[in-house]
């Protein structure tokens, strides 16, 4: 078979993406969905920090701080909800038994909603990224290098999510697809993304910190207020995300397991 | 890819079984499959024909037993074999916003298919579908669906094809025509194919093995004229209905173990 690594091929991979190009490149409105909501909140959270600034120390200190936080909160988001969504047009689709019956391995599908995961998020979030230096003179891509550590490590907290939820969804049905919504914001409050982790509670700060986000956080606020890129709270997500992503294929593989164990494979969907 | 032996069965169960909980869907049963032959699974709703179907894909877990397909063991090294088989089943749909010709094309690059422009038009040509290539398959009537089932089913000229209910939701016409292609894709391509249906014209016309199942068990097997003759009836609408009813020669007990 051509493309194949250790029985892993690139090929089944470009044919899954196909898949989802067709899907994208033919419907208008599944484009304007992955932008809406990104814009909608850039330009309330916009104004919202136009009238703080005024207001507080702390907004006039660093301007796009809120804005910062919305934008790479919302990647973390998107990331989970884009894979979770890929995953689901299968599922809405009745697909799976024709796809798991192919040579497509669970692995390969993994790998490809995993992917289709970061093209959708970026499909949304570069336009409003561009929205908020235009509108609010705040560019995002001012934290330079940084950015990119800040961005990646939240994408592979995504995708643990993502994946996790994908495997909870083929195993519970249809039944449980809401959580595939709810999932990243159980994370929100000690995620640390508008205030720092040393508001919480003594016993919560101990949960963010063992969740790869907070380190992310923080690391944003040193940038934007001491103008201090932290490495060692780089490599504390990275460590912990590498950690929760095995958690999350694990979790996403013992339950295409199960689903098999239960015959869910051929004929879920609506 | 290994050759096809011509001694060794496409298809070997032994033991196969499943239950979900209390309830044993298909309770240990032994088959073969000879390489280049049609078989039939035959049986009432819940006889467990579409249970066996999804264990012989590897898409159920079965709770105990073996299952061969081309020399391979299912259970432990199915990815090996996947790329030489295919199926069909109404249980599974393709995606509906895809046109046909882009949910071709993709499982053409699923199974690595040389020529996949080509081949889709081939199949299009062959299967009547051509003037339907860029309409979304959700779409389709039920008999289009079929008919585009079957060109994935056959996309990537499988020596081995399950099809559960083949011809369901066709017109007489039609399905007479799908049997027709299906008797020509066999003598062509030498396939091995393993079917589920409710059509018994179909069977007799189709296959050359027959495995009557019910509620779980393979309780009779042979030739469709070997069935009519051992249960002196006319056809096998009458076998089946013996079988599935536990009347006439079916009511005898020794039945299911001397035909085996």
């Amino acid at each position: 078979m051509s493309g194949e690594i250790f029985g892993f091929s690139a090929n089944r991979i470009g044919a899954m993406l196909r898949r989802h190009a067709y899907l994208l490149t033919g419907s208008w409105a599944r484009i304007i969905d992955i932008i809406y909501w990104p814009a909608v909140q850039m330009i309330m959270w916009g104004f919202l920090t136009q009238f703080l600034a005024g207001k507080t120390s702390y907004v006039a200190q660093a301007f796009g701080i809120l804005l910062a936080g919305l934008m790479l909160w919302d990647s973390l988001f998107r990331v989970q909800l884009s894979v979770a969504i890929s995953f689901l047009e299968e599922m809405w689709s009745r697909n799976l038994g024709n796809l798991f019956v192919s040579p497509l391995r669970p692995s390969e599908f993994a790998a490809s909603v995993l992917l289709m995961g970061v093209i959708r998020t970026l499909l949304g979030m570069i336009p409003v990224s561009l929205m908020a230096w235009l509108f609010f003179d705040f560019s995002i891509y001012s934290m330079g290098f940084a950015l990119a550590g800040f961005f990646a490590n939240l994408v592979l907290f995504g995708w643990a999510i993502g994946i996790a939820v994908c495997g909870l969804v083929m195993r519970y049905g249809l039944g449980a697809e809401n959580i595939a919504w709810a999932a990243t914001f159980l994370f929100l409050p000690v995620a640390a993304v508008y205030y720092p982790v040393t508001v919480l509670p003594v016993w919560l700060q101990a949960v963010a910190w063992s969740l790869p986000p907070a380190y992310v956080f923080e690391g944003m606020r040193a940038l934007l207020i001491d103008g201090a890129f932290r490495g060692d709270l780089m490599l504390g997500a990275l460590g912990l995300n590498i950690l929760y992503l095995g958690l999350g294929f694990a979790a996403f593989l013992g339950w295409f397991e199960a689903s098999r164990r239960r015959g869910q494979l051929l004929g879920q969907g609506e | 890819m290994s050759p096809p032996s011509a001694t060794l069965p496409a298809i070997a169960v032994a033991g196969l079984a499943k239950t979900y909980g209390d309830v044993q869907a298909v309770a240990g049963i032994d088959f073969t499959v000879s390489q280049g032959s049609v078989t039939a699974l035959l049986g009432g709703n819940g006889a467990g024909k579409t249970t066996t179907i999804a264990m012989l894909l590897g898409l159920l877990k079965p709770s105990a037993g073996s299952i061969t397909v081309l020399g391979t063991d299912m259970l432990h090294d199915r990815h090996a074999v996947l790329p030489r088989l295919n199926f069909s089943s109404p249980y599974v749909d393709l995606p509906h916003r895809l046109t046909v010709r882009q949910n071709l094309r993709v499982f053409a690059q699923l199974y690595d298919v040389p020529g996949p422009k080509q081949r889709i038009a081939q199949l299009a040509q062959k299967l009547d579908f051509t003037t339907l290539l860029d309409r979304p398959a959700g779409a389709l009537s039920a008999g289009q669906k079929t008919r585009v089932a079957l060109a994935k089913a056959l996309i990537n000229r499988p020596e081995l094809l399950l099809l559960d209910e083949p011809t369901a939701s066709l017109d007489p016409d039609t399905a007479d025509w799908v049997r027709g292609l299906l008797e020509d894709y066999r003598a062509e391509r030498g396939a091995t194919i393993l079917l589920a249906s409710h059509n018994m014209a179909e069977v007799e016309r189709l296959c050359d093995q027959v495995l009557m199942m019910k509620q779980g068990r393979i309780v009779d097997r042979g030739t469709p004229t070997e069935l009519i003759e051992r249960y002196g009836r006319d056809n096998l609408e009458e076998v089946f209905l013996d079988i599935a009813r536990g009347r006439g020669k079916a009511a005898q007990p020794a039945q299911a173990e001397t035909a085996a």
